[in-house]
Formats: structure tokens, C-alpha cells, sequence
């Protein structure tokens, strides 16, 4: 069939339909519109793939080999068992225990698994095994299919300085600078000066940002080089630097690329990811508020380019840095799916797991560059195990009590590996999904986004939900000004959760003392015959004291039915809800305004944590009468319990997992006490360095021994 | 001669009282005359003849309500303690207190007690009824600013009169304890008042709940009625339950220690058991009281409390079914499931810090009050258990289950090894309902002990211990022979429970007639 020129997703889809139509044979599975699997039943493809990986990408990938009615293969550590991928997976097999370098990166425990379950082909994921070159040969050596380039692409692309070779050769941009071995200081700053201040020094044959050093003059350059040889040597044992040009205040903005087996490849738009934390990534869109359509096409004919000069096969993402003047220049080539793939499957339709593994097929791309439509705005939101609070977020750990994803909401995707009850180990990434929102525009996309936030429900571990509605709603996120920097901007004191406007601050309270009254009314709701005195009607009036960090204040709420008028600092609001006592939701309307909060914790004491705007607010609700009492109450001074860890039982000691000087974060692993064959795990009170341990394993610890002690942070 | 030893007893287990006693009063620099000075004449209002008897009632109720008056009162307050008034306010539902005995005064004439200004109307008790959550309720508080709050016959005399009538009328009696012991003026009469109180508080327990909350001193055989009661709570750093105060203790054993250490709430909730749970300060205590409150039935005749109930009872729990570790020694929270299983995570759990390897307390389970008993798999076994009287206090445990005729539903989550099994509740010891889960392991014992006795002698231990394991650490030996009635999914617990207690809601169980049944203490 000719394939006509179509300009639009809309006609991409239309055609696609009409294909269904012409050859009843094609099954289009879309879930809700956020990418289709199209697939031709008669189009032979793998009988069954193993996934080299777990969570979330684990899950992702299972699902399109569902719909495309390939067999499944999990792979797990021990403590993985009964995750969510494998229970997906139509085969499972153990390949090592929890660490990663005897499990999921253990390639001898995985080619065995392969053998066993006699996978046609893997799929690496992201992480682990998805750009190991070493990885790639074994499979190839045994005639397995590896959904991801050829080797040499690889390679090319894993080495920052043959990377920028070929891109240089291929016309793509790339910063000015140097790569090679430096002989020594002088050298070094004569690079430098040539090149032009400020500039960039690093191993190369370190990832990412990392052990980057910037130098701004001829001092700071002698000091970079010195460190980064010293890196290059003792963790890479590579000699070779990198100095370039450092981009100041850059965007970063990537280029999806899609290329198959004949020389065909495609540029699939860009992703801005600037929002970053220690060059880690935040939040992502796509498109991005920065390029125009001439840009865009600058990037994506380049990123093609290199594609087609490594001959590239597979989906692969080129990596640019955007200064303020639109100049871009190449940064790397990540030969494998990128976490942020969703939202440029949302805003293309296309199914990029499908893609890759057709593309491994050997199939031809079925899509001219014509038929890559921009449809509408998405946004990813990375949903961490990590308290924000502590330098825009430090992992933390512990069991998902409760967890409910805000998939009942239109527009929503949740690409997630975990479920209620899950652990979040210290073995593992953080992240407890990606949270992908969609709409004809951004601001609808945004909304959209701040409303998943709010409805999406967490408890057991802390997360950084607070930090990624501040950015959204950030005016100057809105705006789109945005760089790499932007959270040090923003926050050059750290992130303090959100900071509440007056008007706010009676919505929080207002909703405090209605959720308190509508707690003390259902407390007197007795169904069967209790004898309840029928001579006091239902009180209606309740004067009650509130207190918010540290202040006071004075609420009056009269009570009809569910609606609840609330005085306070001389305004009246009305707030109405259904008050289901039992629901992780508190949706409460306020003088029209909706809002969803979320009721973390309430005592009988009065104290009640509330999610509001992302964050959480802890307030005091008393009744006027307990208010007044309350006063003569003596001010207690919490006891140092965080400090000390000490035996809760007799029993010996079998791994103590830190030493004098770590950093354990709260509810981290110290140790393991054994007693009556039972493994108990003590965890850190509090992140802090570890100050002293009086234990080692194989010790014998009587209940109450100290165990660790903890400095202050 | 027996005579004499109860006499020479007694004096032992009451003797305490006056260290105590001067103790307390030492402590707070505030020296309390046994017989007021005649200093306070403008007090003495109500004993001038020419006033109307109204006039009178005004005043007596108005001295009443200022108990040991107002510089007392801001002793109290300043020692971080409510006043015995402010209590019953804050614990009971506004303006439902109805007072009884505000005229009631003491009848002790020596040392010079009978001065008009020695007397204070209602003496040092605060005693009645009234509400919480519309609820009925008996309550006596005893008022530390007359006399330290110490009993005198009238102040027993009060308190008698309301557990009396909380009997006749059924409803719950709670006790606020604040007294530095016995009035000493008045001898064997504040005895024969404790006395009086300790019959009472045991021929009330089982017909309607008493409860106490210790907020202040508990001294001497003052001690016995809180012990005698159901439940009883503290205040942290400002109650304190001890039979001998730390100068008795000094001289006898010659030990140091503080109130704090030997008879605070930290002691009696963690090492001795004596309490069952404690509390930030007196606001806190008296705001959880009424929510305790709730769980409870009014009386033996009365059903448990079923509240309006907002949590579906149908509710799946995901989380459970991962909950128990695919490594059979590796240990979870208890309180993970329980939370995941009661209405609204709301778990009122009773003696947290004592025992921690079992877990109890109170929930709701679609809206029904139900009490929980949870193994919390921590603590190992050794010579301190054995010598604790380990086998007395499982046979306790044991006999609890097998009396109760309550609805009783079991669930095995994972290890119910000898016998544990048989002890929890179990069919043979009159479970209604029994369910396992998936990862349940019910056998005589442990894999490797097994097999060190059925195939002593055998080469290949390793081998045999597997078998063992694949024949008995499953559900199924006591599944096939209906000591379980279902292996269930764990997510479906809850739903499971809360249908199984709507059937059983008419349970009828009646135990053998007995004189009365003789639990192992």
C-alpha cells in the first residue's frame, strides 16, 4: 500500500484505521489514548521475551508484549518475588539474592535463565544490563535477540569521546573542547584559555555529571584537573579527560529517535528534562516551551543523523544542551529506553516497546518522519521514595501501608512496578512510579498533573509529592523558565515545603476544624441501643483552638447536616464535604474552591496531619475548654531515643551493615539481630552519620545492649 | 495469733502512707498542716448563723467548687495537674455532670479536725455521673488540693455510693486517681473506707467496666482499687502507683530510687504491667479516656457499641497478601496486618510497651467493637522465660480463649508451632471461626528438631528436614482435617472477619454452672 503523505496524528490515526478497515487483520490496542499498540496478528514476531529488569519498565514492557501476544519472562532477585513484574509475567525465574551485582546484573545467573525458559529475545529495560556492550555479545554468542542497538553502537555511543567524534563527523553540534590525555596542569589550562572560561572537566570515561568540575579561571582549572586525573585513574583506570565549554544555565532537551535495521531512522520530537536534583531528573514535558518548529527540526534531522552514522538501530535518545540563545549542542547518546519514554509515546501515539522490539525483529519502521505528530502536552512527574526536605530528596525507605494511584482521573497515566504492601528496600531505585499527565495544551496537562498529585494516595514511606506540586505550580515553571539550575534557584535554602498565603492557611484550618467536629459528631453515632441520652440535642456550635505552628487560633464552626460554616480571623467560610471518615481522600469544598486533602494521621489527643497543597501540615484541634486546660499542661522535652539503638530483644548479631562515619538515612538497615531464628531487621530513628557501633556480627546482645549510636547530622 | 498476723499485716501493707504522704508534701515545698490555723476567717462565711439557708446552700457549693482553695488550685496547675473538677469537665460531655454529695463532709473530731475551718464540703472527692458521647457514666475524682486528695470515710463513702448505684442502673464506673493515701487523722476509719471500695470494685468486675486513671500520687494499698479495675492508665511523669515509697525502700533495701523509677508510668507500662497504658499529661490522658470509652459496653447486659461506620466491610487489602516475608525466619509487624484489617487503621492498642511480643487492644470491625490478640513474632525463648513462670502464664492465655464464649475468629498468618497452635485460640478450645493463610505452618515443631527425633540416626538430616517441611510447614494438615475451616487469601481477611462476625452476632455459649471458675493467676 502507498503510503500517502499524512501531516497530522489525526490522519496518522485515520489511516491507521483504514488499514484496520482494508485488512481486518490489525488489532489496535490503545489504553486510553496515551500510546496504541498496533500490531498485525499475521506480522510474526517473538514467541517469547525475557525482561532483563525489574519495576516499573519491568511491568511497562510486559504490557506490550501482552498485546502483542508474546510470552513473558521475569527475572528476580529473592526478596523481588513476589513483585508486581513477576506475578505479571507469564514465567518467572530467581537469578540471585538482593544486591543487584548477584541478581539483575548477575549476566551468568540471567543467560541461564534464558537457556531455561528459551527466550527468543531480552529486553534490558533501562539501568542494569541496557548498555552493557560485554551483555549485548554474550546474548548475540548464543543467538538471542537483544532489543536495543547492535554492539558497536553501543560501544560508540558509551564513550563520551568516540561519541562526540562521530558526532562532530555527522554535523551534529557539539560543544568545543577536548578529549584526550591531558600530560598536565599547564596543558590543562592552555585547553582551557583556548577553549574560553568557564569550562568543564571530567574523567571521560565517567557517566552523566558525574565528578564533573567546573572551572571559571586558571586556579580553579589546576584544581579540577588534578582531581579528575586522579578520578580517571583510580575509578576507571582510564587516563583520558574531558574539557569543554560549560554551557551556563542550560536547558537539557532530548531527541527520541527511532531507527529499524535498513537504514531508516526517525526523530520522534524532544523532552525537556532541565527540571533536575544532582543531575538527576524531576519532572519532564514534551514538547518543550523552548523550541521553535525550526529548532526542533535542527535537533531531531541532527540526532537522525548521528543515528544513521552508528548505524543506530532501535529507539535512542540524543541528549542536547540548550543555552538562552537556542544554540544547541550534543551531550550523549543513551542507546536504550529512557525512563521518560511516556510522554513522548502520549504525544505521538506510538508504543515505543513495540517499536523497539519489531525494530529487533528486523522489521522496517511502518512511519515516515511525516506521520510524527506533536498531539497535545504531556508532563511526567517522578514520584520518589525520598524526603524532598532534605537536599530536594534523600531516599527513604519502608512498606507501602497504604497506596492507591489516581488512575480513576481522565488524561492520567502511572507507569509503576509496586503495589500497596510493597517494600521500598535500600537495594533498589526509589522511585515508586512515573506519574504522566496529558491534555490539548500544557496548562491542561499542568492541571491536570496538580490534581493527580493531590488524589494520589502514599503512606509508609516518605515521598517528594510536596516538592513536585511546588514546581508545577512554580510561576516560573508556568512561564517556562526554566534550566538545569532551577531548584537551587528557586530554592537557595533548600526546599521547605509549601509556604502558606493567608487565604490558605484558613482553607487548611477551616478543614481541620470541620474534619475534627465531623469526627466528634460520628463519635456519638452509636447503631445499636447504647442507652444514648436523648435530653442534649445534637451539639451545633463548636468553639475550638487550633494550633499551627506554634499559633493560635480561634475557630468557631456551626454545624447543619454535612455542611460546615466556619468562623475565623473575622471571615466565614463555608466547607462541605461528604466527611467519609474511612477514605485515605478528604475532597472538601471551601466558599466554592475544591480541594482535595488527604487526612495523614488523627489522634484522640486533637492532632491531625493534613495533606494540603502537596504538603503536609501537622495542627492541634481542641475544643475550647481542653484549649484553656491545655495551658497548664507542662512543655515536654522529647526524649533522644533517635540516637541510640539498642537491642529490643536477646539474641546474636548476624550483619551489621555500617561503620563509624556512614550516613544511614531514616529507617535504614544498621543491622540484623537473630533470635529464635527469627531475623530482625533495626533500622535508623533518623537520617544522621553513624557515630560509634559496639557491635559486630556474631556477637551475642542481651535486650537493651547499645547497639549503634548516632551523631547528630 | 491469726488475728495478729492479719493485724501486723496490714500495718506493713498500710504503713507506707505516712512516708508517702510526707514525701509528697516535702516534694512540693508546700507544707500541708494537718489541722489548718485559724487564720482564714473570711472562709468561715458559711458558718455565720445569720445567713439564709439558701444563702448557705450558695456558698457551700461555691466553697465546694474551690476545693482547698485557690492558692492550692495554682499549686496544682503549677505542678503541670489539673484540678479534680477540670477533669471531670474535660473527660465527660459539656454540662452533663450531674454531682452528687457536694455537702458530704468528714467525720473525724480528733487532732482538731472538727474546726469548721478544717472542713471542706465535699471533702476531698468530686463524685456523680454524666455523658460521654451520650453515654452514661459513673466518675470519681479525687481532689489533691483537700488534704493531698487523702481518703477519709467520707470521701470512701462517696465513692461507694456511686459504684452502687452504677451497679443498679448498669454503667460504667471510671476512677481519676490523685491521693497521697489514707487520711491519717482519721486511723482505722480511712482503712475499713478502702476496704469498702476494694469489695466493691470486685464484685463489680464482669457486671459493668471500671476504669482508672492514676493522676497523681497512688500509694499504699490506695493501690489495690486501680489493680482491681479493668483498665488502668497514667499520666506520664506526674502519676505515680507504689506500695512502699522510695524511703521505705531506701531503709528496707537500701536502695536508691527515685518515685519516677520505682512506681512512674514509664515503669508500670513497660516492666511491672501494672498499667496499661500512659499518657502525655492530664488533657491528653482524660481525651483519650473518652475515646477508650466508646469501645466498651455500658454493662454485662448490654451489647458491645456498634458505631456509624464509613469503611466498607468488603474492603480488600492488597498489601496483606505480600505481608508475611517469603523467608520463613524473617520477621514482620503484626501491627501491619491488624491496621490493614480494623476499620479505619484505628487500632486502641492496650499495653504497648509491655510484653511487645504479643500485641492486644481494641478496633472496630464494620463498626462492631472486637479485641484483638496478635503474636508479635520478636522475642526468643530462654531460662528467663522458663523461671518468669512462662507455663503459668500460657495456661492464663489458654484458659481466657477456652472460657470465652464471645464470637471468637482465628487467624493463622504464619507459624503456629506445638503448643502455640493449640493456645491461640484454636477449634478444640471453641473457635467459631479458624482460617489460615497461605503461608500458614501448624506442626509439632520446628523442622530441625523433628527431624533429629523421627529420623534420629539418619544420614541425610538435610534431606529429611525438607521433607518435614513439605509435609508439615503448609496449612493443609490442619485444613484436611477441619481444625481450619479455609486457607484464605490474606487480602480478603478483613472481609472474611466482619462477614463471619454478622453471622455469629447471636452466639449463645453458656459454660458448665460453677461456683466460679479458677483461672491460674
Amino acid at each position: 500500500m502507498a503510503a500517502p503523505r499524512v501531516t497530522s496524528g489525526l490522519q496518522r490515526v485515520l489511516l491507521m484505521l483504514k488499514n484496520v478497515h482494508f485488512k481486518s487483520g490489525y488489532h489496535i490496542v490503545a489504553s486510553r489514548k496515551q500510546y496504541s499498540t498496533v500490531y498485525d496478528p499475521n506480522e510474526k514476531t517473538f514467541e517469547k521475551i525475557l525482561i532483563a529488569n525489574r519495576g516499573e519498565i519491568a511491568c511497562r514492557i510486559i504490557k506490550t508484549c501482552k498485546k502483542m501476544g508474546i510470552k513473558t519472562v521475569a527475572v528476580h532477585s529473592d526478596v523481588d518475588s513476589s513483585a508486581v513484574h513477576v506475578k505479571m509475567a507469564d514465567e518467572a525465574v530467581c537469578v540471585g539474592p538482593a544486591p543487584t551485582s548477584k541478581s539483575y546484573l548477575n549476566m551468568d545467573a540471567i543467560m541461564e535463565a534464558i537457556r531455561k525458559t528459551r527466550a527468543e529475545a531480552v529486553h534490558p529495560g533501562y539501568g542494569f544490563l541496557s548498555e552493557n556492550k560485554e551483555f549485548a555479545k554474550r546474548l548475540a554468542a548464543e543467538g538471542v535477540t537483544f532489543i536495543g542497538p547492535d554492539t558497536h553502537a553501543i560501544q560508540a555511543m558509551g564513550d563520551k569521546i568516540e561519541s562526540k567524534l562521530i558526532a562532530k563527523n555527522a554535523k551534529v553540534n557539539t560543544i568545543p573542547g577536548f578529549d584526550g590525555v591531558v600530560k598536565d596542569t599547564d596543558q590543562a589550562i592552555s585547553i582551557a584559555r583556548e577553549i574560553g572560561y568557564p569550562v568543564m572537566i571530567k574523567a571521560s570515561a565517567g557517566g552523566g555529571g558525574k565528578g564533573m568540575r567546573i572551572a571559571w579561571n586558571d586556579e580553579e582549572t589546576r584544581e579540577g584537573f588534578r582531581f579528575s586525573s586522579q578520578e580517571a585513574a583510580s575509578s576507571f583506570g582510564d587516563d583520558r579527560l574531558l574539557i569543554e565549554k560549560f554551557i551556563d544555565n542550560p536547558r537539557h532537551i532530548e531527541i527520541q529517535v527511532l531507527a529499524d535495521k535498513h537504514g531508516n531512522a526517525l526523530w520522534l520530537n524532544e523532552r525537556e528534562c532541565s527540571i533536575q536534583r544532582r543531575n538527576q531528573k524531576v519532572i519532564e514535558e514534551a514538547p518543550s516551551t523552548f523550541l521553535d518548529p525550526n529548532t526542533r527540526k535542527q535537533m531531531g534531522e541532527q540526532a537522525v543523523s548521528l543515528a544513521k552514522a552508528v548505524k543506530y538501530s532501535s529507539a535512542g535518545t540524543v541528549e542536547f544542551l540548550v543555552d538562552s540563545q537556542r544554540n544547541f549542542y550534543f551531550l550523549e547518546m543513551n542507546t536504550r529506553l529512557q525512563v521518560e519514554h511516556p510522554i513522548t509515546e502520549c504525544i505521538t501515539g506510538l508504543d515505543l516497546v513495540q517499536e523497539m522490539i519489531r525494530i529487533a525483529k528486523g522489521y522496517k519502521l511502518h512511519l515516515k518522519q511525516a506521520d510524527i505528530p506533536i498531539k497535545g502536552w504531556a508532563i511526567e512527574s517522578r514520584v520518589y521514595a525520598e524526603d524532598p526536605y532534605k537536599s530536594f530528596g534523600l531516599p527513604s525507605i519502608g512498606r507501602l501501608s497504604q497506596y492507591i494511584e489516581p488512575r480513576n482521573l481522565t488524561n492520567v497515566r502511572v507507569d509503576s512496578g509496586i503495589k500497596e504492601g510493597s517494600d521500598i528496600s535500600i537495594y533498589y531505585d526509589p522511585m515508586i512510579s512515573k506519574l504522566v499527565t496529558y491534555g490539548s495544551t500544557r496548562a491542561d496537562a499542568l492541571q491536570q498533573m496538580v490534581e493527580a498529585l493531590d488524589n494520589y494516595v502514599i503512606r509508609g514511606v516518605t515521598h517528594n509529592i510536596s516538592l513536585l506540586r511546588e514546581i508545577l505550580v512554580h510561576p516560573r515553571f508556568v512561564k517556562g523558565d526554566i534550566s538545569t539550575k532551577f531548584l537551587p534557584e528557586v530554592y537557595p535554602d533548600g526546599f521547605k515545603g509549601h509556604q502558606l498565603s493567608d487565604n490558605g492557611r484558613r482553607e487548611l484550618l477551616a478543614t481541620a476544624a470541620c474534619l475534627y467536629v465531623a469526627l466528634q459528631l460520628r463519635s456519638r453515632r452509636f447503631l445499636g441501643n447504647q442507652r444514648v441520652s436523648t435530653s442534649h440535642k445534637e451539639q451545633n456550635r463548636w468553639e475550638l483552638s487550633l494550633n499551627l505552628d506554634k499559633d493560635t487560633h480561634v475557630v468557631t464552626v456551626f454545624s447543619t447536616g454535612s455542611l460546615f460554616t466556619v468562623e475565623l480571623d473575622g471571615k466565614r467560610l463555608n466547607v462541605t464535604s461528604e466527611w467519609n471518615l474511612a477514605s485515605a481522600l478528604l475532597p472538601v469544598t471551601i466558599d466554592g474552591t475544591q480541594r482535595t486533602m488527604q487526612c495523614l494521621s488523627r489522634d484522640a489527643s486533637g492532632n491531625v496531619s493534613l495533606q494540603y497543597l502537596g504538603t503536609v501540615f501537622k495542627i492541634q484541634v481542641l475544643n475550647r475548654k481542653a484549649a484553656d486546660l491545655n495551658k497548664h499542661m507542662p512543655e515536654k522535652v522529647p526524649e533522644d531515643s533517635g540516637s541510640i539503638l539498642r537491642s529490643p530483644m536477646p539474641g546474636s548479631v548476624v550483619a551489621v551493615s555500617v561503620k563509624p562515619g556512614d550516613m544511614v538515612s531514616e529507617g535504614q538497615e544498621i543491622c540484623v539481630i537473630e533470635a529464635m531464628k527469627m531475623q530482625n531487621s533495626m533500622t535508623a530513628a533518623r537520617t544522621a552519620k553513624v557515630k560509634t557501633v559496639h557491635c559486630k556480627a556474631g556477637d551475642t546482645v542481651a535486650e537493651g545492649d547499645i547497639l549503634i549510636e548516632l551523631g547528630m547530622d | 495469733m491469726a488475728a495478729l498476723a492479719t493485724l501486723r499485716s496490714a500495718s506493713s501493707l498500710f504503713g507506707g502512707y505516712r512516708f508517702i504522704y510526707k514525701n509528697l508534701v516535702a516534694a512540693h515545698s508546700h507544707v500541708w498542716d494537718s489541722v489548718r490555723p485559724n487564720l482564714h476567717l473570711q472562709q468561715r462565711w458559711y458558718a455565720v448563723s445569720h445567713l439564709s439557708v439558701q444563702e448557705r446552700i450558695d456558698k457551700k457549693r461555691e466553697a465546694a467548687r474551690l476545693g482547698g482553695g485557690q492558692a492550692r488550685i495554682d499549686a496544682q496547675h503549677k505542678r503541670g495537674k489539673l484540678t479534680a473538677r477540670e477533669r471531670v469537665e474535660l473527660l465527660l460531655d459539656p454540662d452533663t455532670f450531674v454531682e452528687y454529695d457536694m455537702f458530704v463532709e468528714h467525720r473525724c473530731s480528733d487532732f482538731g479536725m472538727d474546726a469548721a475551718q478544717n472542713k471542706y464540703p465535699g471533702d476531698s472527692v468530686v463524685t456523680g455521673q454524666g455523658r460521654i458521647n451520650g453515654r452514661l457514666v459513673y466518675v470519681f475524682s479525687q481532689d489533691f488540693t483537700v488534704y493531698g486528695g487523702s481518703l477519709s470515710g467520707a470521701h470512701a463513702q462517696k465513692i461507694c455510693k456511686i459504684m452502687d448505684q452504677a451497679v443498679l442502673v448498669g454503667a460504667p464506673v471510671i476512677g481519676l486517681n490523685d491521693s497521697g493515701g489514707a487520711r491519717i487523722q482519721e486511723g482505722v476509719e480511712s482503712l475499713a473506707g478502702y476496704a469498702d471500695i476494694f469489695l466493691r470494685n470486685v464484685l463489680v468486675s464482669g457486671v459493668v467496666p471500671q476504669i482508672s486513671l492514676i493522676m497523681g500520687p497512688c500509694a499504699g494499698g490506695a493501690v489495690y482499687s486501680p489493680a482491681l479495675t479493668d483498665f488502668t492508665f497514667m499520666v506520664k511523669d506526674t502519676s505515680y502507683l507504689f506500695i512502699t515509697g522510695p524511703d521505705v525502700v531506701k531503709s528496707v533495701t537500701n536502695e536508691d530510687v527515685t518515685q519516677e523509677e520505682l512506681g512512674g508510668a514509664k515503669t508500670h507500662t513497660a516492666v511491672s504491667g501494672v498499667a496499661h497504658r500512659a499518657f502525655e499529661n492530664d488533657v491528653e490522658a482524660l481525651l483519650n479516656l473518652r475515646e477508650f470509652f466508646n469501645f466498651l459496653p455500658l454493662s454485662n447486659k448490654d451489647p458491645a457499641p456498634v458505631m456509624e461506620c464509613h469503611d466498607p466491610s468488603d474492603r480488600l487489602v492488597p498489601g496483606l497478601d505480600t505481608v508475611v516475608p517469603f523467608e520463613s525466619t524473617k520477621a514482620y509487624d503484626m501491627l501491619d496486618i491488624i491496621h490493614g484489617i480494623v476499620d479505619e487503621r484505628d487500632f486502641f492498642e492496650i499495653m504497648p510497651n509491655y510484653a511487645k511480643n504479643i500485641v492486644v487492644g481494641f478496633a472496630r470491625m464494620n463498626g462492631r467493637t472486637v479485641g484483638i490478640v496478635g503474636n508479635q513474632p520478636k522475642v526468643a525463648s530462654g531460662t528467663a522465660q522458663e523461671y518468669g513462670g512462662i507455663i503459668r502464664h500460657g495456661a492464663k492465655l489458654l484458659f481466657a480463649f477456652a472460657e470465652a464464649t464471645v464470637p471468637k475468629i482465628t487467624i493463622i498468618t504464619r507459624k503456629a508451632y506445638g503448643g502455640a497452635y493449640d493456645v491461640m485460640s484454636s477449634k478444640h478450645l471453641r473457635g467459631d471461626v479458624n482460617y489460615a493463610w497461605p503461608s500458614a505452618e501448624v506442626a509439632v515443631m520446628g523442622a530441625k528438631g523433628a527431624v533429629q527425633i523421627i529420623f534420629r540416626g539418619k544420614e541425610n538430616q538435610a534431606e529429611a528436614e525438607a521433607e518435614y517441611v513439605e509435609t508439615f510447614a503448609n496449612p493443609f494438615p490442619a485444613a484436611v482435617r477441619g481444625f481450619v475451616d479455609d486457607i484464605i487469601q490474606p487480602s480478603s481477611t478483613r472481609m472474611r472477619i466482619c462477614r463471619d462476625l454478622e453471622v455469629l452476632v447471636n452466639k449463645r455459649q453458656t459454660n458448665p454452672w460453677k461456683k466460679h471458675a479458677n483461672i491460674p493467676l
